[in-house]
């Protein structure tokens, strides 16, 4: 029953595409089809969650459409469930965002027909339950929001971007499709059913599990795959950005559990390995990119591949207890890693939410452009702190509760008997460490460059108070961000089943400690209560604040700024992006991005104004894709010329071909 | 339960109360040991006194943000220092925030000072705001490597069960807890802005950090993030205390007399603590601000030597 509703929502967003085409750009169109979006996908929320939380048993459904005799399987199991709240979430507040900001909109006729499209392929994914079904949902994912994010087609960076990700997404579902054929084997069991009854030889395992490391590591932004990622979820209108960033990365996710925890059979011992070191990679080198970037929205994606970094962290992990069968400790890090997905999804889509309120009301993505907007957008300023808050990993809010269940997952890993494991998960949590206290400097540098200060434009001083519908799906995720941080046990004990359906058990139910605490294992051990902090804090906040007042003295008198006596009237004298970050710029980018900067100095007696230059290298795309390109690029060159062969030259090319064929048969068999 | 109340009532009160006092003392100490007089114990408490008796002179960009942060990071430092055992382990709340969520809150209250230093749109607070995220930036991961590998030893990330397990005779001497102290040493000046990394006494210094950040506050919030700096201080050779001196500490449900002791033993600590620090500061040389990530750096690589060498073999 749950299941058909889901499907019917889907089917009802499919609809509103066409109907979106025929009501093109008129007036009430925006409004319709995004009210809409709020509906359908508040509708499919609700029936995931009771799916979700009423724990109950997987549902299938046999549609007769998609290929002839065989059909189109979905199926509605916990997991299902988990990432379709996760989509129907995200979803929804970006619709509810959009019926306010989709007026700002030049061409919605661009977007709306695709918008919907776009949510109920998220959807069709995450209930798949064949390969078919799957690679034509993932596909349809795919160019749907690749048509979201060439909607403003006219500026040269979004063709580019939106080149990258075409190739990047083709190649992507290439490597998924190798990797269902080969679950698939000899006899065709393409539905994921047969698949999880065939137990896949080892070496075919190890196979799928590279093949969807490649194909949903590609989708979800892990280095090195990640190089579109930065370049297409800007390039989309924010809302869709928030989506792309927020919901479609762990729709990718989620296929990388799919075929890994559940078809690929049981991990070998190197698995974790290969999962964990590409992730911890990831991890630092997400946040790292961020700290360089001074467009808004380019940062937070780049923010997406750390925390991407972290998802994996906690997956690998759980990979690597499932490998020595400790179950436990498996749940726990699972838990962990489903649980950032739900977080990031909430604060990411907060995010770009706000850099889309920032977008509209000032025409600038360009952070050096930026500055005191808290003064003129206080609302917004003031929820996307919370998600700043958030992300940053910082009690009491969700982030932080995420990663310190990754913390404890990795502090049970002394256990695990392999000698690679042994020395790489204390560096993988070294790197998760750094990329923690480097993902709060990013967020000071994109708060404090963007909404404090002064503004370093006019269309910073002029920006006013953005829609109360954009405001409404913002303070809606803040205030989940909050419930995440002081209530997780709510969370993590609906997060049961799942865990419990992949690595076949789950974390102790967490509302029996005292306070609604957080024990992962042992109230001895470690325990987390985000509540009490939050109260304790806003008491003792509070407490000060009377007393100070109360008793000692509340005058106030405003006067120009101090700054040791020579405040410069010149917003320009302000710290900027860039050198904000210059002194992480100095200890990690040397390495890292080749990191170079000198100063251009005039001639004496030249007007010209001085020039501090500072250098960055991509290193992987200069010596990954770059070469590849050129490689390519290259041999296209070369095969060109085979267009103009004469009928005789052909017919050669042709007669030598069948030769070596029937040669290397000869000798094959 | 009663007794828990007030024991926790009584450490909340104390560390605040304590928290300048021990300041004036390393101020003390310090100017005694380069022959001058140095002000007088109490000069911290009079400073503050003041402080929140004069008005408060605002920027006039200034924010909501700036004018609430003070009393944010002031609650979550509170917060963390009220959760550190310091005469006495088991706490009744030590159970909602390990130390790993202590450490948290510390950053919280870091995050919020930076964003402070950025709200004016001055070029001190930028310079300040800037270099303490690149401090914290290295010296975060190496308080979570520390705290990784004490955990380890311990089996625990709750400060009360870790107190009580390095007080027992299980512990004895190993290389990773040499190598995680020397680490936390390091961190924890770093993370207060003591010599070698920053001075808390100059303030037209260019290499200053933490003093420029908070450059543009005045009365009841500089009284506030000054009393904050030192709770920061005194959490952390409290965290210090208790987890490697840990003799003395009162355990859980003792009664009066136990309770006596360990108060009169954290006090010694503080005392010997506060002697060292001085005496640490007084001999060495303020580094170049580039010079930072190196030393921190080394602090880095000892908390993950130590924590590898944990994960090679229980028995280091």
């Amino acid at each position: 029953m749950t299941l058909t509703i889901v499907l019917a929502c889907a089917a009802a967003l499919l609809a509103l595409a066409p109907f979106a085409v025929v009501i093109g750009r008129s007036a009430a169109a925006s409004r319709l089809i995004y009210g809409a979006s709020v509906i359908v996908p508040a509708i499919s929320l609700i029936a995931a969650l009771a799916q979700l939380l009423g724990t109950a048993a997987p549902e299938t459904v046999t549609l007769p459409v998609g290929l002839p005799w065989l059909g189109a399987h979905f199926r509605l199991d916990a997991l299902s469930a988990f990432f379709l709240i996760v989509v129907d979430l995200g979803a929804a507040s970006a619709s509810l965002f959009a019926l306010g900001y989709g007026e700002h909109e030049t061409s919605p006729e661009r977007v709306l027909p695709f918008y919907p499209a776009y949510l109920a392929a998220m959807t069709l994914v995450v209930l798949a339950d064949d390969a078919f079904t799957f690679l034509v949902s993932w596909e349809f994912m795919s160019l749907t929001s690749w048509a979201l994010v060439m909607s403003h087609h006219r500026l040269p960076d979004n063709v580019r971007a939106g080149y990258v990700y075409l190739v990047m997404a083709s190649f992507g579902t290439l490597a998924l499709l190798l990797g269902f054929g080969l679950l698939a084997g000899s006899d065709g069991l393409y539905t994921f059913a047969q698949m999880r009854a065939a137990h896949p030889p080892a070496m075919l395992g190890a196979l799928a599990l590279i093949l969807a490391l490649i194909g949903a590591g590609s989708k979800a932004g892990l280095v090195p795959l990640h190089v579109w990622l930065p370049l297409a979820h800007p390039a989309a209108p924010s809302h869709v950005s928030a989506l792309m960033s927020g919901v479609m990365t762990k729709v990718a996710v989620y296929g990388f559990v799919r075929i890994v925890f559940d078809l690929a059979g049981p991990p070998a011992w190197w698995w974790s390995i290969v999962v964990l070191a590409l992730a911890g990679v990831t991890t630092v080198m997400g946040v790292l990119y961020a700290l360089m970037q001074h467009d808004l929205k380019r940062l937070l994606a780049y923010h997406t591949v750390e925390n991407i970094g972290i998802i994996f962290i906690g997956l690998g992990l759980a990979l690597a207890f499932e490998t020595y069968g400790m179950t436990f400790a498996a749940a726990l890090a699972l838990t962990a890693a489903l649980f950032h997905v739900f977080n990031h999804s909430l604060f990411k889509s907060l995010l770009f939410f706000g850099a889309g309120a920032v977008l509209t009301a000032t025409g600038e993505r360009d952070m050096e452009h930026l500055g005191g907007l808290i003064h003129r957008m206080p609302q917004t300023a003031f929820v996307f702190l919370i998600g700043c808050v958030a992300i940053s990993a910082l009690p009491p809010l969700n982030g932080f509760v995420s990663e310190w269940l990754t913390f404890q997952a990795i502090l049970l890993s002394p256990q695990l008997p392999s000698w690679g494991l042994k020395l790489l998960v204390p560096a993988v949590g070294a790197l998760l460490a750094l990329s923690a206290a480097l993902a709060a400097a990013c967020f000071v540098k994109a708060y404090g460059v963007t909404f404090l200060g002064r503004p370093r434009a006019p269309a910073a001083e002029t920006a006013t108070e953005t829609n109360s519908f954009s405001l409404a799906a913002m303070f809606l995720l803040a205030a989940l961000c909050l419930l995440a941080g002081i209530l997780p046990g709510l969370f993590i004990n609906a997060l049961a089943p799942v865990s419990s359906a992949l690595v076949g058990g789950h974390m102790p139910v967490q509302t029996g400690a005292q306070w609604l605490a957080l024990v992962p294992i042992t109230a001895s051990r470690s325990s987390y209560d985000g509540m009490l902090v939050f109260v304790f804090m806003a008491i003792s906040g509070t407490l000060a604040a009377f007393a100070i007042h109360r008793l000692a003295s509340d005058r106030l008198r405003r006067a120009p700024a101090w700054d040791c006596g020579y405040p410069d009237a010149s917003p320009a004298t302000q710290y900027t992006a860039m050198s904000f970050a210059q002194p992480i710029r100095r200890v990690f980018g040397t390495v890292v991005f080749r990191a170079r900067e000198h100063g251009e100095m005039p001639p004496p007696g030249s007007t010209r104004p001085a020039r501090l230059v500072v250098e960055l290298h991509d290193l992987i795309w200069e010596a990954l894709y770059a070469p590849l390109a050129v490689g390519i690029g290259f041999a296209a060159e070369r095969l060109n010329h085979l267009q103009f062969l004469t009928i005789r030259q052909f017919l050669t090319l042709v007669f030598c071909t069948l030769v070596i064929l029937l040669l290397v048969l000869a000798i094959w068999s | 339960m009663i007794l828990d109340m007030t024991v926790q009532g009584a450490q909340m009160l104390l560390v605040l109360l304590l928290a300048p006092l021990f300041t004036g003392f390393v101020r003390k100490v310090k100017a005694r040991l380069q022959r001058r007089q140095g002000p007088p114990l109490i000069q911290p408490y009079r400073d503050l006194a003041r402080l929140m008796r004069k008005e408060v002179v605002l920027a006039q960009n200034a924010s909501w943000l700036f004018r609430v942060i003070p009393y944010l990071i002031f609650a979550a430092t509170w917060v963390a220092a009220a959760l550190v055992p310091t005469f006495r382990t088991g706490l009744l709340f030590s159970w909602s925030a390990d130390l790993i969520a202590i450490i948290a809150l510390l950053g919280s209250g870091r995050f919020f000072l930076t964003l402070a230093g950025l709200d004016v749109g001055t070029s001190f607070g930028g310079i300040g705001s800037s270099r303490e995220v690149m401090i914290a930036s290295l010296a975060e991961p190496a308080m979570i490597m520390i705290v990784f590998t004490l955990a380890l030893i311990a089996g625990s990330t709750q400060l009360s069960t870790m107190a009580e397990f390095m007080a027992s005779p299980a512990v004895g001497l190993r290389v990773s807890l040499g190598l995680a102290l020397l680490a936390l040493i390091i961190v924890a000046i770093a993370e207060n802005g003591r010599i070698p990394v920053d001075n808390p006494a100059t303030h037209l210094e260019l290499t200053m950090v933490h003093e420029a950040m908070v450059l543009e506050y005045s009365g009841r919030h500089l009284a506030l993030i000054e009393l904050t700096a030192s709770l920061k201080l005194i959490l952390y050779v409290s965290v210090i205390a208790c987890l490697f001196v840990p003799w003395g500490l009162a355990p859980a449900g003792a009664g009066w007399p136990a309770l006596a002791i360990g108060v009169a033993a954290y006090i010694g600590k503080l005392a010997v603590g506060g002697f060292l620090l001085a005496l640490f500061e007084t001999s060495i040389a303020k580094m170049r601000v580039f010079r930072v990530p190196e030393f921190l750096g080394a602090a880095l690589m000892l908390g993950l030597l130590a924590t590898l060498l944990r994960f090679v073999s229980g028995s280091f």
